[in-house]
């Protein structure tokens, strides 16, 4: 309230104090005042010490007209401004006036701190309502990097993208950090007066005018919130809605067994995976941590090996790992899994489908039939319910059930219809019958479906009090009259439920930075106990849930593990209901299908703002900070178009311009585009980058349709890609730098990747002393599981955040100079339009003869005994002949400021234990040098050596699939040396003789003898 | 020994200066220039230009410190840009003027008295470009001083495996020797300006200068052992200072840059490339001074051969890599062989092959050769050639290397141009100063071309 009297004040005419107008110091007064003070006080000038009217005033001003600046996030330039100026202040208040009594130091630490050494924290992240568990790395109460809990069942250590991203949410400098009204700062108070009036009369209706807007919710705790919520107002409604959400999933379990269940999936069982266009492999599918362990630990080409089969409407990295991949249009899937059932005896209707979809079904069906009990079928999320009942109803056939996966409860606390609800609340509001509505998290305004008209509802309609509390001044924000900042996970208490329905504990990492309330504690202010904690809340939820003498030892176990052990939800035995799908309409096969998918990067546009997420490329087209339209490399030659052509884009006569990226693999006569992007109030980092296309969204079409088209308009638009060549073919050979062979090929010759490999010690001169690395105690070394590795990305993040890994913006990745340290390359190869695809994460090699270290003049980066290329950033001076000289490009190079050093947030975020590198200096992936360093003094302290497992890399330890192992290759049982003995092993251009420490185990496919695609032999 | 003033081989071959000269109508025209003559519209407007582009590169270096080299186009993979094809094409520019100068002194070519003195100012102009870019393409300029192998509280020492710290200790020399060399040439003719000045301040700074010349037989004979000394010592540089910079390339692995015979190919582009400049300049300034009868045809004539010879040295350098990089078998060489006729780069390549290797063919006819309109024209295309070819060695050898997957493109930006087109207007600038102040003819070496001194030597 007080920045809002003071702006009015503000209005009164100044008063000029322009040098000319300024009284004159009286001087006695200022001696007599001097005379006055005792002891060390401070002034700032003059005019402050004896309180002179125009201090008074130049402070009264200065400060709540430039407060209002926080909320416009455009205003860079005032930011700065603002920030320059409350570090000023900061540093008048905290440096120098230090209180006049005697303090004492602690004497004691307080327990289990030490300076220096991290403290890890369990807590989970929930994306969707699906929790991710969490370890997360504190010093000194600033919480600086996220790790999976390896102690989790769903983890065991994984994470994804999104959960390691959000560390960057909660230091986000464009956070919303007030309660605002209107868009003016006010206090927490003023709003709680504004708001307990018109709650008091909704108590006399029961509520009636209340409309409660979440997200989807998993939490316990919560849940239980909104019951009692509910029971103290019983007219009052809770809707429901996400832009990405599982309505069809539900809906295809409702169809088929007439309730919604969960399907969870065992991948550990499973020889056949088949997927029906659904992306398991890549963050935001629920499990998918656990889902890529499982996968690529059944994928051992000298043990198990399963078989993937893809079908997918848009090329995603599940596709790339299939051994066998369809390109399919969304809509022909319905019609493929028709025919799919009738050939496994389901009465699917549908007609046989022709040529190659034909070929590949039989090969899919003969297999299926000699593995019953051991395949899965798995649909993906925006496919129509009815293809969701029909794999049901594949799987009950198949003998899965039970087996490869099974039904539970679902996570989702309230299992309704989202787009539905969404629609009812907008009806409400346009019906004049809301007086009251909250809206908990999200950004409605900017990802309702067009057709509902939720921003239009919400700014044009008579709600009388609208409430938002988000993260973020979103657009939703914009048009509320009350925006309450909301506390970050990593601020809050919490619970969430895992995919598998196992609960795990959200505790915070650090107090609020802006005193943001948690979605928990607004529901409890609605709920009348307005003095309530997170803590609190959570606390009694589990008490009542867990009553008994040993609550205390619950309580501190659960939120030491971050889960509670037994909570994951029990099978459920469901029967299938009579098979009856009801006929679907004919798909025009000319007309050019648009697919809506969620964003690989920024998910539904949540992580616009979160830099680290914007230049993450995606893992196929290898985009970033942009959306454009996928289409496949047929479709672009008939219509004339290539990469970054601008198109006009109609949709049911909307239009929309969008450049376009010709994606190989994509099906043909069909577009996709990714959601999230085009945002118009997301923050410095994420305002105005790619498309919006929600504009196109309805609630009709979610996820497909067909009827766009497009016209060529020759205009370009520039796309910021990190990899402009995605293949090993050149005009004069193929180079191999995935190595790849069939199953059967690959029994027959095992040795085939490593043919072309020096001998070790193939060099003329002697190694120097200190040098023999076979002598030493630990040699480092890396091996990467092409098999295993399933793209996602996670690496990526996981260095970016350890290694304190700059954001260079569109601009300067367009040109070339993205920092990440490690990258994951994609190439395609084969056939245009249905091509193979491969990953392959390339950090630096650590190569022991580094081409990079004797070309530098400096001696700026330097091998190590134990065999590191160690980079020392202090003496570079920054030539890049070590960059131009490596033969792998893994170098970095700050060719401006990248590193943000003004932001005081970021000063908290960052690894303490990695410098901060400056302009002009060269960088690259280090092993985690400071974890190495970390371990040995640990290990040297108990005077033994680093065990095998105990030290992990940050790549290392995010890797759901386990692809990436470190450790010492001197130890011969270690995980690394022995995936180094395999007969997979092989160096990437070992040729050069650099003998990198990096090395790589070939990937092997296991293939369908039916589809007779050989593998060429690589 | 021939008359020099006489052509030879019947009337084909110019005369190294006209006949009708004397000791004191030398030393006349050419300290004219210097002291009595009016400063002209043309040097103020040439100079003018100079200096205003001059300023420009200031300003493109202020931005450069300010922000950082990423105002430039360089990136990842293609880490080296302009500023490293701008320093070895300055670099090789000025082997024109030791080789004129130290070599064709030790093989008696007197012909190059006429035109070493300006030569030499060139070498030194041309060097000081040059040695700007090592400095300014490091992300941290301030620190280029860690290259000098100079006592420190750090104990820290260059790595003197990498040619670019050879590369300090080469170009560092070549400017030291050449500046010194310069001078010790300039000292008698400063000494007879120092006496014709009629300024009374022009003649204290000649005097200065020419550090008590006065012409006695014993500071000739001091002098002429010094010189020989100097010319013995800046001989090798010729070779070697190239070598060194084509070492930058050589050593490292990457295809394009890791071949054997890049020393002696660079050293030939380099002389290829001086020669191109030392006509490029002797051709305005005899006409503009009226120096025909100094410099003349046969100096056009013989630096045309001069360029032709090493020309041809420089196709065979292309035809060996090209045919080395077939031969060799290697895919990556044979790649880079494919990339430079069909990549994105190609125009470029082709433009080199027809700048350095087509168009010069002219030479091979004496009309055309002694023509200086179409030599100044040859010069120029040649000088473009040899800049392209750096651009080649440079940036094609980088965007496109080992991983397909790091390929990338560069672009240059207009910092980069600005920096460019910066050091040819300091260069010219510089040059502009230079015929202004200093002979830029060497009075008491034209004097011996006379046939007077040889009779003074036969008496």
């Amino acid at each position: 309230m007080t920045a809002k009297m003071e702006k009015n004040n503000n209005k009164q005419p100044r008063e000029d104090v322009g040098p000319g107008k300024k009284n004159k110091l009286d001087l006695a007064r200022v001696r007599a005042k001097i005379a006055e003070t005792k002891g060390p006080e401070y002034w700032r000038s003059l005019e402050e010490l004896t309180g002179s009217e125009e201090f008074r005033d130049m402070l009264r001003r200065e400060f709540p007209e430039g407060a209002s600046e926080w909320l416009d996030s455009v205003s860079r330039r005032g930011f700065l401004k603002l920030m320059g100026a409350s570090l000023a202040l900061a540093g008048m208040t905290a440096c120098t006036k230090q209180p006049l009594e005697p303090i004492v130091p602690y004497v004691k630490q307080p327990e289990e701190v030490v300076p220096g050494r991290p403290l890890f924290y369990a807590t989970a992240f929930s994306l969707g309502g699906y929790a991710t568990p969490l370890l997360v790395e504190s010093h000194l109460g600033r919480p600086t990097k996220i790790e999976g809990n390896d102690q989790h069942p769903v983890s065991l250590g994984g994470t994804d993208v999104f959960s390691q991203a959000s560390l960057l949410d909660l230091y986000d400098p464009d956070r919303s950090q007030t309660v605002t009204y209107m868009g003016d700062a006010y206090s927490w108070s003023s709003f709680l007066a504004a708001f307990q009036g018109p709650l008091n009369v909704q108590k006399t209706l029961k509520g009636a005018g209340i409309r409660v807007l979440t997200q989807t919710v998993s939490s316990p705790t919560l849940a239980d919130q909104m019951r009692q919520f509910l029971k103290l107002y019983p007219e009052a409604k809770w809707h429901v809605y996400e832009p990405v959400n599982r309505d069809n999933v539900l809906a295809g379990a409702q169809m088929a067994f007439g309730q919604p269940v969960e399907t969870q999936y065992k991948l550990e069982y499973a020889d056949i995976i088949i997927s029906l266009d659904a992306d398991f492999l890549y963050a935001g599918f629920p499990g998918f941590t656990r889902y890529a362990r499982d996968y690529a630990a059944r994928r051992d080409p000298d043990g198990h090996m399963n078989r993937l089969y893809v079908i997918e409407s848009t090329p995603t990295s599940t596709g790339v790992k299939a051994d066998h991949r369809l390109p399919m249009r969304a809509a022909e899937v319905e019609e493929f899994t028709r025919a799919l059932a009738s050939a496994l005896g389901i009465n699917g209707g549908g007609v046989p489908p022709r040529d190659t979809q034909a070929k590949f079904l039989h090969a899919m069906v003969g297999d299926l039939r000699s593995q019953r009990g051991n395949s899965v079928v798995i649909v993906g999320d925006h496919q129509p319910p009815v293809v969701h009942a029909l794999g049901h109803a594949i799987n009950q056939a198949l003998g899965n059930v039970g087996r490869t996966l099974v039904y539970t409860d679902p996570v989702d606390a309230n299992p309704i219809n989202q787009t539905e609800s969404l629609r009812d609340l907008v009806a409400d509001m346009r019906g004049g019958k809301v007086d009251m509505l909250l809206i908990l998290g999200g950004n409605p305004a900017y990802d309702a479906p067009a057709d509902l008209g939720f921003a239009d509802a919400l700014k044009n309609t008579k709600v009388p009090l609208r409430i938002h509390v988000g993260l973020h001044q979103n657009e939703t924000a914009e048009l509320c009259l009350w925006h309450i900042n909301e506390a970050h996970y990593l601020e809050s208490w919490g619970d969430t439920r895992a995919y598998d329905g196992t609960l795990s504990m959200v505790q915070p990492l650090i107090a609020p930075l802006y005193s943001g309330k948690s979605i928990y504690e607004m529901m409890a202010l609605f709920s009348g106990q307005a003095e309530a904690t997170g803590y609190q809340l959570l606390r009694s939820y589990w008490q009542k849930q867990h009553a008994g003498a040993d609550f205390e030892m619950f309580w501190r176990k659960s939120l030491h593990d971050g889960w509670i052990e037994g909570s994951a939800y029990r099978p459920k035995q469901v029967a299938l209901k009579a098979a009856d799908f009801p006929v679907a309409s004919q798909v025009d096969a000319r007309a050019i299908e648009i697919n809506f998918r969620r964003d690989p990067s920024i998910w539904d546009g949540r992580f616009a703002n979160n830099g680290w997420l914007q230049e993450l490329p995606k893992p196929l087209t290898k985009m970033t900070w942009d959306n454009p339209l996928l289409i496949g490399v047929a479709m672009a030659e008939r219509l004339g178009l290539e990469k970054e052509d601008v198109v006009e884009l109609e949709l049911q006569g909307k239009k929309l311009m969008a450049p376009v990226w010709v994606q190989a693999g994509h099906p043909d006569n069909s577009v996709t585009v990714f959601l999230g992007y085009g945002r118009s109030r997301a923050g410095r980092t994420g305002t105005g980058f790619g498309i919006n296309v929600y504009h196109l969204r309805t609630s009709a079409i979610p996820w497909f349709t067909t009827g766009a088209s497009l016209r060529k308009t020759g205009d370009t638009y520039k796309l910021a890609t990190t990899q402009g060549y995605q293949t090993m073919e050149t005009p004069i050979g193929s180079r191999p730098q995935v190595r790849e062979a069939s199953l059967e090929d690959y029994k027959k010759d095992p040795n085939f990747a490593s043919e072309d490999e020096p001998k070790p010690d193939f060099s003329l001169y002697p190694r120097l002393p200190g040098f023999e690395y076979e002598k030493n105690q630990y040699a480092w070394g890396m091996a990467i599981d092409l098999n295993a590795c399933v793209g996602c990305n996670n690496c990526m993040v996981a260095c970016q955040s350890e290694n304190n890994v700059p954001v260079v913006g569109k601009d300067q990745t367009v040109k070339g100079r993205h920092m990440h340290w490690l990258r994951v390359d994609t190439y395609y190869q084969g056939e245009r339009d249905a091509p193979r695809a491969f990953f392959q994460p390339v950090p630096c090699m650590q190569c022991e003869n580094a081409p990079c270290e004797v070309v530098c003049p400096v001696g700026a980066t330097v091998h190590s005994t134990e065999g590191l290329n160690d980079m020392v950033y202090n003496r570079c001076v920054g030539t890049r002949y070590c960059s131009n000289n490596c033969p792998y490009k893994v170098r970095r190079f700050n060719f401006l400021r990248f590193q943000d050093w003004d932001t005081p947030q970021y000063k908290m975020m960052r690894n303490p234990n990695v410098s901060v590198r400056s302009r002009g200096v060269m960088e690259k992936c280090t092993y985690c040098v400071q974890r190495i360093t970390q371990h040995r003094v640990d290990a040297e302290r108990e005077d033994r050596k680093i065990a095998d497992g105990e030290l992990e890399t940050a790549c290392q330890q995010s890797c759901p699939a386990n692809a990436i192992v470190f450790g010492n290759i001197n130890d011969p049982n270690s995980r690394v040396a022995k995936l180094k003995a395999s007969s997979r092993n092989y160096g990437l251009l070992a040729d050069l003789n650099t003998r990198p420490r990096t090395t790589y185990l070939a990937e092997v496919r296991n293939l369908n003898p039916e589809l007779e695609e050989k593998a060429e032999h690589r | 020994m021939d008359d020099p003033t006489q052509a030879t081989r019947g009337s084909r071959t110019a005369p190294v200066i006209e006949p009708g000269y004397t000791f004191a109508t030398i030393t006349d025209k050419i300290s004219s220039i210097v002291l009595t003559r009016p400063v002209s519209n043309g040097w103020l407007v040439g100079f003018g230009v100079g200096f205003l582009i001059t300023m420009m590169l200031l300003y493109a270096m202020g931005y450069l410190f300010l922000r950082g080299v990423g105002i430039w186009g360089v990136n990842i993979p293609v880490g080296w840009g302009f500023a490293i094809v701008n320093f070895v094409w300055w670099i090789g520019i000025g082997h024109a003027g030791t080789l004129i100068s130290a070599i064709l002194l030790l093989l008696r070519q007197q012909w190059r008295n006429s035109i070493n003195r300006f030569a030499e100012a060139m070498t030194l102009f041309a060097v000081a470009c040059a040695g700007m870019f090592p400095v300014l393409h490091l992300g941290r300029p301030w620190l280029a001083y860690w290259l000098f192998p100079y006592p420190n509280s750090m104990n820290y020492w260059p790595q003197f495996r990498s040619p670019l710290v050879w590369d300090v200790f080469a170009v560092s020399t070549y400017f030291t020797i050449s500046l010194v060399f310069w001078f010790i040439g300039l000292i008698p003719d400063l000494a007879t300006l120092r006496d014709r000045a009629e300024n009374k301040w022009a003649a204290i700074i000649y005097g200065i200068l020419a550090m008590g010349w006065r012409g006695s037989a014993r500071h000739w004979k001091r002098y002429e052992t010094a010189y020989l000394l100097l010319a013995g010592l800046a001989t090798p540089l010729v070779l070697s200072v190239h070598t060194v910079v084509s070492f930058d390339f050589a050593i490292a692995i990457l295809p394009g840059w890791h071949t054997t015979i890049f020393p002696p190919y660079f050293v030939a582009g380099a002389i290829y490339s001086g020669f191109a400049m030392v006509l490029m300049l002797a051709i305005p300034i005899r006409k503009f001074y009226g120096l025909e009868d100094f410099i003349t045809q046969r100096h056009l004539e013989n630096s045309a051969k001069v360029m032709l010879a090493t020309g041809l040295i420089v196709a065979y350098g292309y035809a060996m890599e090209a045919f080395m990089n077939w031969y060799g078998g290697n895919p990556y060489d044979n790649y880079l062989l494919w990339n430079r006729l069909h990549g994105p780069y190609a125009p470029i390549y082709c433009a080199l092959l027809f700048c350095n290797i087509v168009f010069p063919q002219v030479l091979w006819f004496r009309k055309w050769r002694t023509n200086p309109g179409l030599l100044f024209l040859v010069s120029f295309v040649v000088l473009v050639g040899m800049w392209l070819e750096r651009f080649i060695i440079v940036v094609v050898s980088l965007h496109r290397d080992f991983q397909t997957s790091s390929w990338g493109m560069y672009y240059p930006t207009k910092w980069d141009w600005m920096t460019y087109i910066g050091t040819l207007g300091f260069f010219m600038a510089a040059f502009f100063l230079f015929i202004r102040i200093l002979p830029m003819i060497s009075i008491f070496e034209m004097r011996t071309l006379l046939p007077e001194a040889k009779e003074v030597k036969a008496e």
